[in-house]
C-alpha cells in the first residue's frame, strides 16, 4: 500500500542496525555516490529537475506505445470486416491503450512539469522531500514498466479502462492481464501519492521571500490543486484495486453478484476517483496555457485571482459529480437528478477559465509562436469538448449517448484535444529553458497543424457516429449494416481512422523536430529569455544550475520577472522596457548566496521502488517471491534510514569553483 | 523523514526559510493521515455495505465478542496515553522516561494485535473464513488493514527506541516522536470507529 | 484548500509546540476517555432505547475529536493542519455517505 514516509527510516533499525557505530561516521551500506557526469548520476540523482526530465522523457516513451495501441485500433476499424486485431486482441488494446495514455503518459507528463517547474516558479532551491521524489519517479516508472510486461506475460488487461465488474472477474478474464493492471496501477499510485504529498509541502512551504500564495504562477496554482486532487483520491482507487486483487488471487468475492455483491462498489470507487481524475489530467494544462496566454499576449493573465479560485472552485466540486458516469446503471431517479444537476455546475468555473483566457487575449499584441497555437487549439477543441459534456449531464440524454462513440468523442476532444495539447504547448515553450535551444519552428508548424487536422479528423466524426449508435468498444463493422448518405458508417469510420494516422505523423514530427534541433549544428544557443516571459523561472540561467538560483530572488510582484524588465509610466499607462534580462540577473546575482546545501544523491530511491515489482509478480505467481520481495523492501529501507540525507563529509559545501555538482558560482547568466 | 535533517540545518545556520514556518515533515504527515481517511473511509464503507450479506457461514453478531473486543479497544486507546507521554517526555529531553514510554507503546500495541490474531483464529473456527461470505472477506480486510496499520507502528516504535540507543535519529528527535505519535494516535483513531460502527451497531 | 496558509504566512516564529498539556492533564484525558469507552461498552448490556444509536455516535465523535485535539496537539497547534487533516475527514464522510445513500443505505435502517 501506501509508502510513508515516517516508517521508511524506522522499519529499517528493526532489522537490526549495526552497532557501535560513531554518530559522525559516514553511514550507509554504498558509499555515497558522488556527482558526476556520467548515466549513473541519473540513478542516483534527487535533482527535481533532472528527475523533471525522466519523469518526461519516459512520460512519452510510453505516449508512442499507448500511441501505437490506438493506431492498431484505427486500423482495425478503417474498413469493413477488419482482421488486423481479433475480438480478444482489440479488448486487450483498448484497455491498454486507455490505460497507458492516462496513468503512464497524461499524469506523468504533467509530473514532469509540475517537477522541473514548480521549485523555479516558487524561487526555491529544491523540492521538500527530495529523496522521496526520486522515488516516486521510479515507482511510475516500475510500475509502467510492469503494466506494459504483461504483453509478454500472456496478454493485457481486456476489461476497459475502468474495468467494470463482472468482465473483471477470473470467469470472463481467465490471463494474468487484469493482475497485471491491478498491482501495476497500484505501484502507480504509490508515485502519485508521495508526488502528492512532496509537491504540497513544496509549494506550501518552500516559497521564496514574498511569494505569497496569490503572486504564484498559475501553473503552480494549477499544480497545487491537482495534487490536493491526488492526494484524496489516489486512496481511493488504492481500496478498489485492493478488493479487485484480493477477489482475483485470494478468493474474496467483492464484486461477485453470484454471491450476492454489488457490481455498482467498483463503479463507485472507481468514478470517486475517476472525475478526480480527468482534472487531475486536464488542471496542469490548464495552468500551461495560463502561462502561455499572457506571455504571447503581452498582457497579465485577466482575473488572476478568479482563475486560480475558479481552478480550486473545480477541485473542490470535482468530488461531487462522479456518478454521472454511471447513470445508465439504475442508481434511482433522485440520484441521477442530483449528480446530473451537480455537474451542470461543474461546467461553470470551467468556463470562466475560458472567459479569462479570451480575454486575456482580447486586446493584446497577440504572437503566434507555436507554444501560443498550440494553447489557442486548447481553448477551442477544449470548449468543443466540455460543451458535449454539458450534454452528457442531461441524463435522459446521456442514456442515448453513453456507450457509443459520441462519449469516444468528448473525452477526447477534453484529454487530447484539451490535455495533450496543453502538453505540447509546455513543451515548446519550456524546451529553451530546460535544454537551452529552441525547438524549429518550420518543424513546429508541420508538427502543429497535422495534430490539429488530424485531431479533429479523427474525433470529430465520433459525434456522427456515436449519435447514429456505433458502440464504443465494438470491435468489427459490416458494410451491410453501416446505413446510406451522410450518416454511413463505414465513411465516418474511414475519416476517423485516416485522421488518426494524419495525429500520429504529427506526433512524430514533434520527435523529428526534438532529433533536428539537438543533431543540427545550425540551431544556435536560445538566448536567455527568448519569449519576454514572466515569471521567476526564467530568473535564472537555462538550464538552471542544479541549486536553481545563485540568489534566491525577493518577490514582490505576481509576474515578478515582468516588474523587474518593465516600469509603468503613470501618466500613459503604458509599458516600457527598462532592464533586458540579462541585466536583471546581473542586478540579482551581483551578491551571490554562498553555503547552498544540495540534498546528496542516493541509491535508496531506486533500490527500494526496484522491490515493489517483486512483490508484484509474487501475487501473481508465486507466493514465496512475495515474500522475498517484503524482505527487500525491509532491507532497502533500513539502507534509506541508515543515511542522512545530506552526507556528513558535506561535500557541496563550502561551494569550491569549477568543482563537480551544481554549486559552482556561475556569474554569467548564460553560463 | 531524514529530509528533516536538511530544513533543520539549514533554518538554524543558513536562513533558509519555511514559508509557512511549519516543519515539512509535519505538514507532511498530516497530509499523509487526511489522505488515509479516504483509505480507511472506503474500507469502513464497503463493510458498512456488505455486513449483512451473509450467503454462509456466522453472522456478525453472532460471532463478535464484545467484552473481549472491549478490553483490547481499552488496550489500544491507553497506548494512546504512553505515547502521548512519551512525546512530551521527548520534548523535554527525558531520555530515559521518553525510551520506557515508547517501549510500553509498543508493548501495548503487540497485545491488540496479538488479541486481533486470536480474534481471527477463534472467528475462523468458528467457521468464518476470508472466502465465507462478503462479511467475513469485507470485515477481514478492514480489520486486517487496521492490524498492519499497527503493526507497522510497533515496528517504527522498536526503531525509534533502537536509533535513539545507537543516536542515530537524524535532525529533531522530538520531531520524530512526535511524528510517529501523530500516526500512532492516528490508528487509534480509526480503531475508535471500527469499534463502535463494526463490533458495537449489531447488523 | 488554499487561502488556509495565506495568513500563516511568513510567521517566522516556530510553531507553539509548549502550548499542550502537562503529563497530569494527559492522564486526566484519558480517564475521561475510558470512562466514555465504558459507557459504549455498557450499551452492550443494558438497553438504550431509541437513545442506543445517538449514544454511540456521539460517543465515538467526542473520542475521535478528543483524541485529535489533545493527543494529537491539534487545538494547540497552526490552523494549517487541522485544515489539511480535517479536509480530508471531512472529504471522506461526504463522499463515502454520498456513496452509501445511493445504495438507500441510510433508509433501510429507518
Ligand atoms: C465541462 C465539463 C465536463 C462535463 C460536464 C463532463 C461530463 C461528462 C459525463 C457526464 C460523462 C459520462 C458520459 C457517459 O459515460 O455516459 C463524461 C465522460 C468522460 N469525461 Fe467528461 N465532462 C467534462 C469535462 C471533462 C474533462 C475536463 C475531462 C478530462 C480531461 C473529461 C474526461 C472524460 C472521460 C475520460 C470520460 C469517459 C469515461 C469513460 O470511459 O466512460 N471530461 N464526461
Ligand atoms: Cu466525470
Amino acid at each position: 500500500m501506501t509508502i510513508i514516509e515516517r516508517p521508511t527510516t524506522e522499519v529499517a533499525v528493526a532489522g537490526g542496525a549495526p552497532s557501535g557505530v560513531k554518530p559522525s561516521e559516514a553511514l550507509g551500506v554504498f558509499k555515497r555516490p558522488a556527482a558526476s557526469t556520467s548515466w549513473r548520476d541519473w540513478i542516483v540523482t534527487v535533482d527535481h529537475k533532472k528527475l523533471g526530465i525522466m519523469y518526461g522523457v519516459s512520460a512519452f516513451f510510453f505516449f508512442l506505445i499507448g500511441g501505437v495501441e490506438a493506431l492498431l485500433i484505427r486500423l482495425q476499424l478503417i474498413a469493413p470486416n477488419g482482421k488486423v486485431l481479433n475480438a480478444d486482441q482489440y479488448n486487450q488494446m483498448f484497455t491498454m491503450h486507455a490505460t497507458t495514455m492516462v496513468f503512464l503518459f497524461v499524469m506523468p507528463m504533467a509530473a514532469a512539469f509540475a517537477n522541473y517547474f514548480v521549485p523555479l516558479q516558487i524561487g526555491a532551491r529544491d523540492v521538500a522531500f527530495p529523496r522521496i521524489n526520486a522515488f516516486g519517479f521510479w515507482c511510475f516508472l516500475f510500475g509502467g514498466l510492469f503494466l506494459n510486461s504483461s504483453w509478454f506475460l500472456g496478454g493485457g488487461a481486456d476489461g476497459g479502462w475502468f474495468m467494470y465488474a463482472p468482465n473483471s472477474s477470473t470467469l470472463f478474464s481467465p490471463s494474468h492481464g487484469i493482475d497485471f493492471w491491478t498491482v501495476g496501477l497500484q505501484i502507480t499510485g504509490i508515485a502519485s501519492l508521495t508526488g502528492a504529498i512532496n509537491l504540497i509541502v513544496t509549494i506550501l512551504n518552500m516559497r521564496t521571500k514574498g511569494m505569497k500564495m496569490m503572486r504564484m504562477p498559475i501553473f503552480t496554482w494549477m499544480v497545487l490543486v491537482t495534487q490536493f486532487l491526488l492526494l484524496f483520491a489516489i486512496p481511493v482507487i488504492t481500496v478498489a484495486l485492493f478488493l479487485l486483487t484480493f477477489q482475483r488471487s485470494f478468493g474474496a468475492t467483492f464484486f461477485d453478484v453470484a454471491s450476492g455483491a454489488d457490481p455498482l462498489l467498483w463503479q463507485h470507487l472507481f468514478w470517486i476517483f475517476g472525475h478526480p481524475e480527468v482534472y487531475i489530467m486536464i488542471l496542469p494544462s490548464f495552468g500551461i496555457v495560463s502561462e502561455v496566454i499572457p506571455v504571447f499576449s503581452k498582457k497579465p493573465l485577466f482575473g488572476y485571482p478568479i482563475v486560480a479560485m475558479s481552478g480550486a472552485a473545480i477541485g473542490f466540486v470535482g468530488w461531487g459529480v462522479w456518478a454521472h458516469h454511471m447513470f445508465a446503471s439504475g442508481l434511482g431517479p433522485v440520484s441521477v437528478a442530483v449528480f446530473s444537476m451537480s455537474t451542470m455546475a461543474i461546467a461553470v468555473p470551467t468556463g470562466v477559465k475560458i472567459v479569462n483566457w479570451v480575454m486575456t487575449m482580447w486586446g493584446g499584441k497577440l504572437t503566434f509562436t507555436i507554444p501560443m497555437m498550440f494553447a489557442i487549439a486548447l481553448i477551442v477543441q477544449f470548449t468543443i469538448g466540455g460543451l458535449s459534456g454539458v450534454t452528457h449531464a442531461v441524463a435522459p440524454a446521456d442514456t442515448q449517448q453513453t456507450d457509443t462513440y459520441y462519449i469516444v468523442a468528448h473525452f477526447h476532444y477534453v484529454l487530447f484535444g484539451g490535455a495533450v495539447f496543453g502538453l505540447f504547448s509546455g513543451f515548446y515553450y519550456w524546451w529553451p529553458k530546460m535544454f537551452r535551444r529552441q525547438l524549429n519552428n518550420a518543424i513546429g508548424k508541420w508538427n502543429f497543424w497535422l495534430m490539429v487536422i488530424g485531431m479533429n479528423l479523427t474525433f470529430g466524426p465520433m459525434h456522427i457516429l456515436g449519435l447514429q449508435g456505433q458502440p464504443r468498444r465494438m470491435q468489427v463493422w459490416t458494410e451491410a449494416r453501416a446505413g446510406e448518405g451522410f450518416f454511413n458508417l463505414g465513411f465516418w469510420n474511414r475519416i476517423a481512422s485516416i485522421g488518426s494516422f494524419t495525429l500520429g505523423t504529427g506526433v512524430l514530427l514533434f520527435l523529428v523536430n526534438v532529433v533536428y534541433t539537438h543533431k543540427s549544428k545550425k540551431v544556435a544557443i536560445a538566448p536567455l529569455d527568448p519569449w519576454d516571459a514572466r515569471s521567476l523561472e526564467w530568473m535564472t540561467q537555462s538550464p538552471p544550475q542544479e541549486h536553481n538560483f545563485d540568489v534566491l530572488p525577493t518577490v514582490s510582484h505576481l509576474d515578478e520577472f515582468f516588474h523587474r524588465k518593465y516600469e509603468t509610466d503613470s501618466s500613459t499607462h503604458g509599458v516600457t522596457q527598462v532592464r533586458s534580462a540579462e541585466e536583471v540577473m546581473a542586478e540579482l546575482n551581483a551578491h551571490p548566496d554562498e553555503h547552498i546545501h544540495m540534498p546528496s544523491r542516493s541509491y535508496w530511491p531506486i533500490l527500494l521502488a526496484s522491490s515493489l515489482p517483486v512483490i508484484g509478480y509474487g501475487v501473481i505467481y508465486n507466493r514465496t517471491l512475495m515474500a522475498v520481495g517484503a524482505g527487500l523492501i525491509l532491507l532497502t529501507m533500513f539502507g534509506w534510514a541508515m543515511e542522512p540525507s545530506t552526507s556528513p563529509d558535506d561535500d557541496f559545501d563550502p561551494p569550491a569553483p569549477g568543482e563537480g555538482g551544481g554549486h559552482t558560482k556561475e556569474l554569467s547568466p548564460l553560463g | 523523514m531524514a529530509e528533516t535533517a536538511i530544513s533543520h540545518d539549514h533554518d538554524a545556520s543558513h536562513g533558509a526559510h519555511s514559508s509557512t514556518g511549519l516543519s515539512n515533515n509535519k505538514l507532511g504527515m498530516w497530509m499523509f493521515l487526511g489522505s488515509e481517511c479516504l483509505l480507511f473511509g472506503g474500507l469502513i464503507s464497503t463493510y458498512m455495505l456488505y455486513k449483512g450479506r451473509v450467503n454462509s457461514g456466522p453472522q456478525p453478531n453472532k460471532i463478535f465478542d464484545i467484552p473481549f473486543t472491549s478490553v483490547s479497544s481499552f488496550v489500544l486507546l491507553m497506548s494512546s496515553l504512553t505515547m502521548v507521554l512519551a512525546v512530551s517526555a521527548a520534548q523535554r529531553k527525558d531520555e530515559r522516561n521518553m525510551n520506557l514510554w515508547l517501549i510500553i507503546t509498543a508493548l501495548l500495541g503487540a497485545t491488540f494485535v496479538g488479541g486481533q490474531v486470536y480474534e481471527f483464529t477463534s472467528f475462523y473456527r468458528e467457521g468464518l473464513g476470508f472466502t465465507t461470505s462478503l462479511f467475513g472477506s469485507s470485515f477481514y480486510t478492514l480489520t486486517g488493514f487496521h492490524g498492519v496499520h499497527v503493526s507497522v507502528g510497533i515496528i517504527m516504535l522498536m526503531a525509534l527506541v533502537g536509533m535513539n540507543r545507537n543516536n542515530r535519529i537524524p535532525g529533531d528527535r522530538a520531531e520524530v516522536v512526535e511524528l510517529i505519535g501523530l500516526y500512532w494516535h492516528f490508528v487509534d483513531i480509526v480503531w475508535i470507529v471500527i469499534f463502535t460502527l463494526v463490533y458495537l451497531i449489531p447488523s | 484548500m488554499s487561502t488556509a496558509t495565506e495568513h500563516v504566512e511568513h510567521t517566522d516564529g516556530h510553531e507553539a509546540e509548549h502550548h499542550g498539556l502537562s503529563d497530569k492533564q494527559y492522564i486526566y484525558v484519558a480517564l475521561i476517555l475510558a470512562a466514555l469507552t465504558a459507557i459504549e461498552v455498557s450499551t452492550y448490556y443494558i438497553d438504550f432505547g431509541p437513545f442506543f444509536m445517538p449514544t454511540l455516535f456521539i460517543l465515538m465523535t467526542v473520542k475521535f475529536v478528543t483524541v485529535v485535539s489533545y493527543f494529537m496537539h491539534l487545538k494547540f497547534d497552526n490552523k494549517l493542519f487541522t485544515y489539511l487533516f480535517y479536509s480530508g475527514l471531512i472529504l471522506a464522510i461526504c463522499v463515502y455517505c454520498g456513496f452509501l445513500a445511493t445504495f438507500k443505505f441510510f433508509l433501510q435502517k429507518g
